[in-house]
């Protein structure tokens, strides 16, 4: 007796709800992105709500890796999979390479014809080798330095000093003899891995050329150059050796124990906001050392094959990606520096920004942001990176030869991909 | 109405029938969840596992991305052993970095954990179940907290051990000329990686280990002991001759558990020095390196050949050491 009214319950429950939904047509579109990302579709969520009535958006948020493992296995079985997956930029070339995302060239998406309003760099990331174009931009992170200009200032350094690696390492060390304590940069990892990932002729990978060949050696001037300044830094003890995203990492930003990072604009968000918001004001950006211009940070939206909603996800990417007054919102609200390009003539970008004691800052990240080349992306470049930075701490702790080094890292490198 | 001829008859032979059939089927019925569940979680995944390392599969293009390529994943892996020129040895190393942090982690956790329980068994009465609780703490506490915690401690430059060598001992005369006065890299140094990962993994682990000793050493009869005080053994005679043959099963099942886990190590590694396991690799475990094949490569056929590999390695070392304790009790 209670069972078969439980059972009738249940069934007038799905009967009444499937008749209101059907009644006002509301279609379910799940997006899945990670932090702070899922920050930008929740400032979106009333413009679209505005616009599309009918969508009952549902934003679903893991950690960066998790997302992305999640993203894999998913796509491995095609099985639950959300209607729009956001994708970061360290994963969209991969993803770009294998099937399971919708061409946005083609019809119904024409996404070419948007392609022109994006910075070129992010569209080529988004493109695999075949010329299918996966993932709308929705945001990018240009490279800069950032420096404390009261640690500089102490050591009697002017900021023009770092454009250069020489002058880096000079006021790495005029910083050294001030204060023992602070460090110039948080790992000399980080100043190889910028240089051997920044000015890389157009079209061309960090590891592979465009016809797969290894360019990782010791006759690649860049690859020279990325392991001898990073030897340079740590020979003259100026890193901290701290990994990035750990908590030496942050107590060193709160501390002042480290005096410059390079990284993406992004970074300046993440300092105000939870890393070291007390540091209000110390802290400036310049161009990155020798005219370097790197993609750093960025995400996609993509449309996985076996979506049920493709139209009404196709919608939503295009009011999140395109829509110059969301993408401002997104920069005001989130600090994700647009990849619209028509949203940067925005007044926004003219304003000094308070955290970095009133720099026009957004103006220089403009600037650097229409410089960046595009990147090939080979699908063995994780391969790659993880033989390279082997080889970088094999240099750098004990000591080995750079040429012996690069050579070696060839090698391995050529091996895997023979493949 | 039923004739009462028809009534007796027919109910009769479907229940005997019934009957029958319940007692065959019943037990069956019974044990058939965990059946399902193993199809389900345990046989299939594993099948499957064998044909994706019979291919070369990306993950991301669909269960119709996958290329059947043969033996040729093992032959890589392989290959990587007798010419490297040509296989991965990449993953050798890491599998020789695993069994080294195995050893120097696993031997000192039964050499504390076997002397413990017994002076715990031996020694406390009263206070015994919370000691034993304080010991087993550590296992019970997430990784990810105590990585936190241990990568305080091994910072080189603000860590706490650096700082009470080089402030504190260093600052003790006599002491300070055996002492160094650089710091130590404790995740930085190739050499020093493994030590310190097998330090986090015994501190994480002997307590475990006392628990399964404690419960092998309850099990012994207490006469034993007692006959042999009447002989008059002392107490060093008594664990030798005594405690330690009649331990001998919990020895195996300990050591066991300690060759599957120190094999499959990868939390407490992964979190200490990330997932290329720090300065050449030397913290890279095995499962460290498949996963990142299979997750952050995506050579998930690579990845499902050397779980094979890995398995067969972890099934003959298992063997050995069954081998190895029999031989022990038929002496």
């Amino acid at each position: 007796m209670k069972l078969r009214t439980i059972i009738a319950f249940g069934l007038a429950t799905a009967a009444v709800a499937g008749l209101v939904s059907a009644q006002t047509g509301m279609k379910k579109i799940t997006i899945a992105a990670f932090p702070s990302l899922d920050e930008a579709v929740k400032i979106a969520l009333p413009g679209l709500k505005k616009k599309y009535p009918n969508y009952d958006i549902e934003l679903t948020a893991l950690q960066y890796g998790d997302h992305h493992q999640a993203l894999t296995t998913a796509l491995a079985t095609g099985q639950g999979l959300h209607d729009i997956e956001a994708v970061e930029i360290g994963f969209v070339g991969k993803f770009a390479e294998g099937g399971g995302l919708e061409d946005l060239n083609k019809a119904p998406y024409n996404g070419k014809s948007f392609q022109r309003l994006f910075v070129d760099y992010t569209v080529a990331q988004a493109t695999s080798s075949d010329g299918r174009f996966i993932g709308m931009p929705a945001d990018i992170g240009p490279g800069t330095t950032f420096y404390r200009k009261d640690i500089l200032d102490k050591a009697g350094i002017s900021s023009t000093e770092l454009t250069t690696w020489e002058g880096y390492i000079a006021a790495g060390k005029k910083i050294q003899a001030k204060d023992k304590k602070v460090f110039l940069i948080n790992s000399a990892a980080s100043a190889a891995g910028l240089i051997w990932r920044s000015n890389i002729p157009s079209g061309e990978g960090i590891f592979f050329s465009k016809d797969n060949k290894v360019i990782v050696g010791p006759d690649s001037a860049r690859w020279v150059k990325a392991f001898t300044i990073a030897k340079q830094i740590r020979d003259a003890k100026l890193d901290a050796k701290i990994g990035e995203w750990s908590n030496e990492w942050y107590e060193g930003f709160k501390g002042g124990t480290v005096a410059t990072q390079f990284s993406g604009a992004w970074l300046q968000g993440h300092f105000q906001n939870w890393m070291a918001p007390d540091t209000k004001g110390l802290w400036r950006v310049q161009d990155l050392p020798d005219g370097a211009y790197a993609p750093w940070g960025g995400s996609f939206y993509t449309i996985p094959n076996a979506s049920k909603n493709k139209p009404e996800a196709w919608n939503v990417i295009k009011y999140l990606t395109t829509d110059r007054a969301q993408q401002i919102a997104s920069f005001r609200g989130n600090g994700a520096f647009p990849a619209l390009k028509s949203a940067w003539a925005d007044s926004s970008f003219n304003e000094p920004v308070e955290f970095l004691g009133g720099q026009k800052a957004r103006l220089l990240w403009k600037a650097a942001a229409n410089r960046i080349k595009p990147l090939d992306v080979n699908k063995y470049d994780s391969v790659a990176e993880t033989i390279v930075t082997t080889q970088l701490t094999a240099v750098l702790d004990e000591g080995k030869d750079i040429k012996a080094a690069l050579t070696e890292a060839r090698a391995e490198i050529e091996k895997r991909a023979r493949r | 109405m039923i004739s009462p001829a028809i009534k007796s008859e027919v109910p009769q032979h479907w229940t005997q029938t019934y009957t029958r059939w319940q007692r065959i089927l019943a037990p069956y019925v019974f044990i058939s969840p965990f059946f399902i569940l193993f199809l389900i979680f345990g046989l299939f995944p594993m099948i499957f596992s064998i044909y994706v390392s019979m291919t070369s599969w990306d993950a991301i293009s669909g269960l119709g991305g996958m290329k059947f390529v043969g033996l040729s994943n093992y032959k890589f892996l392989l290959d990587g052993l007798f010419d490297p020129s040509k296989g991965d040895t990449d993953f050798w190393k890491a599998i020789r970095q695993t069994a080294y942090i195995a050893v120097i982690s696993g031997l000192p956790q039964h050499l504390i954990a076997i002397p413990l329980a017994f002076m715990i068994h031996t020694g406390m009465k009263r206070m015994q179940g919370f000691v034993t609780a304080v010991y087993f703490a550590p296992f019970v506490t997430s990784v990810a907290a105590i990585a936190a915690v241990f990568g305080v401690l091994y910072s080189e430059r603000n860590g706490f051990l650096n700082w009470f060598i080089l402030e504190v001992l260093n600052k003790i005369p006599l002491l300070n000329s055996i002492i160094t006065d650089e710091p130590i890299k404790w995740l930085g140094n190739k050499d020093m990686i493994p030590i310190s990962i097998s330090i986090l993994v015994i501190w994480r682990y002997t307590g475990w280990n006392t628990v399964l000793y404690l419960a092998g050493l309850q099990a012994i009869p207490q006469d034993l002991y007692e006959a042999a005080e009447v002989d008059g053994a002392s107490k060093f005679e008594r664990f030798r001759y005594i405690t330690l043959p009649l331990l001998r099963p919990t020895m195996f099942t300990a050591v066991t558990f300690s060759i599957l886990g120190g094999m499959q190590l990868f939390l407490e590694a992964f979190l200490l020095v990330d997932r290329g396991g720090g300065n050449q690799n030397a913290g890279r475990t095995s499962v460290m390196y498949l996963l990142d094949n299979a997750f952050n490569n995506l050579l998930v056929g690579d990845a499902a050949a050397q779980t094979w590999v890995l398995f067969v390695i972890i099934f003959s070392l298992s063997a050995v050491n069954n081998w190895i304790f029999n031989k022990i009790r038929n002496d």
